[in-house]
């Protein structure tokens, strides 16, 4: 019990944090529709061509507004080593990780919804026939690369390139959950039966619990000096 | 691996304790014991260690060589025992800077997993005296009334062990007394207070026992009445600082 009420703790104070200011999902929104708008003058936005583009440009757009939400989610922790008076409490470390995690996820969802917006209007594709689907796969590629940033996030805040090591870090380990979200998302977006790309999803869930479980029990050891 | 000699069965202890920062030996061969009810004064020069003697105490930093050890035990086998009954103020507030004074205890409690903990931020709120301000972000604050609200927090979960790294940083005259006062009553409350500060006389007029430290090692440790305070050379010391 304590153990959520720690979680919950942890991601209302993110909340309210980013409420009070505003920064991290604006830069994360602002930095996904530009990506976005700047590949829809780069390529043709006929249908067939929007269906072989469309999930790598999706996940270009979540990767970058990604990272910039990892750093800011660390940043707040730096200033005044306020991960150090989370450090200083009895509570679980990987309480204070899946805190992060939920609010790192939620950030990462709303910046997700707004970048799938704009590709609707910008590539006339409608993701309401399979939204479910995708839906599914999006979710699962979210949680596997939110949990490689949020631990990556924490890692790379004590290093003095933060900015440039958190991408450096992260994306290599990020590349399996990368390659099988576009997978999964092309078969999504495609309509294709799941069954067609099952094994991608099931890598998907595959990567999500690794990652969530090393990095739940690992997270004791960021923290340290 | 064990300590050679046996531990103290109550409170917290340095055995032989070493800890590098790179090339730098910030503690050589340290041991301390730190008994229920003691108050003592670390003193020394900047880069005597005082700060990591601190930090290896209250469990953020873990001995390169040695022993850090909490009721016999070593500290880093269970830090969440240590951590709740330890309370640290450090140069870093640990505060959030765009939640108010309230908010942040508030966290801390919940992470302490504090009962009645609307009370007990108000009352610790109160013991600094900033309960006016409490509803404010922390960075609108002025530093002095920052470190009011750090010294809540740290004391929020009444801990036994109080370990203080240069806690009269930014206080005003009467912020100083007040915690001056404090410093002499916990004590007697069966708490344990550690604290550095540059300022000997002040120091010296809270604690009873003194722990001198210069480049690492600890040069001096016993009552603050039997410091051979020439021989330490605690007056050059102190027109250093």
């Amino acid at each position: 019990m304590q153990t959520l009420r720690v979680i919950w703790a942890i991601f209302v104070k993110d909340l309210r944090v980013e409420w009070r200011h505003r920064e991290t999902l604006a830069s994360m929104c602002v930095f996904g529709v530009l990506v976005v708008f700047l590949f829809n003058f780069a390529f043709e936005t006929a249908r067939e061509m929007s269906l072989r583009l469309l999930p790598g440009l999706l996940w270009v757009a979540f990767a970058f507004a990604g990272v910039l939400g990892f750093n800011r989610s660390f940043a707040a922790e730096r200033e005044n080593a306020s991960l150090e008076g989370l450090t200083l409490t009895p509570a679980d470390p990987g309480a204070i990780y899946a805190g992060k995690l939920l609010a790192n996820l939620f950030f990462m969802t709303v910046a997700e919804v707004v970048i799938v917006f704009a590709v609707s209007l910008w590539y006339n594709f409608s993701f309401i026939p399979v939204l479910g689907l995708f839906s599914l796969v999006t979710g699962l590629g979210t949680l596997g690369y939110v949990a490689v940033g949020t631990i990556f996030g924490a890692i790379s805040a004590n290093t003095r390139m933060r900015e440039v090591m958190l991408p450096v870090l992260q994306f290599p380990v990020a590349v399996p959950a990368f390659i099988a979200s576009i997978e999964g998302t092309t078969g999504a977006l495609r309509g294709e039966p799941l069954a067609v790309y099952a094994d991608w999803v099931n890598l998907l869930i595959a990567f999500c619990i690794i990652f969530l479980v090393l990095s739940y029990l690992l997270f004791e050891y960021v923290l340290e000096e | 691996m064990p300590p050679e000699t046996s531990p103290a069965k109550s409170g917290l202890e340095l055995r032989n304790v070493s800890k590098y920062f790179g090339d730098l030996a910030a503690l050589r061969d340290v041991t301390l014991r730190i008994e229920i009810g003691e108050s003592i004064f670390i003193y020394g020069p900047n880069g005597a260690g005082k700060t990591t003697l601190l930090r290896t105490l209250c469990t953020l930093a873990r001995p390169a060589e040695g022993h850090a050890l909490f009721n016999g035990e070593e500290i880093h086998s269970n830090p969440a025992a240590a951590r709740a009954r330890i309370g640290f103020v450090s140069h870093a507030t640990f505060l959030y800077g765009d939640l108010t004074a309230r908010e942040n205890l508030k966290l801390a409690g919940t992470l302490f997993g504090l009962t009645a903990l609307k009370e007990r931020v108000a009352a610790a709120l109160a013991t600094f005296s900033i309960e006016d301000r409490a509803d404010e972000p922390i960075r609108k604050l002025s530093r002095g009334l920052q470190q009011r609200a750090t010294l809540a927090r740290a004391l929020l979960h009444d801990p036994d062990f109080i370990l203080l790294d240069e806690p009269f940083t930014g206080l005003d005259a009467a912020s100083v007394e007040k915690l001056e006062a404090l410093l002499r009553r916990l004590p007697g409350e069966g708490k344990t207070v550690v604290f550095s500060t540059h300022n000997f006389d002040q120091g010296a007029s809270l604690a009873r026992r003194l722990v001198v430290m210069a480049a690492g090692r600890v040069q001096f440790d016993g009552p603050l009445g039997m410091a051979p305070l020439d021989s330490l050379g605690i007056r050059n010391l102190k027109i250093e600082n």
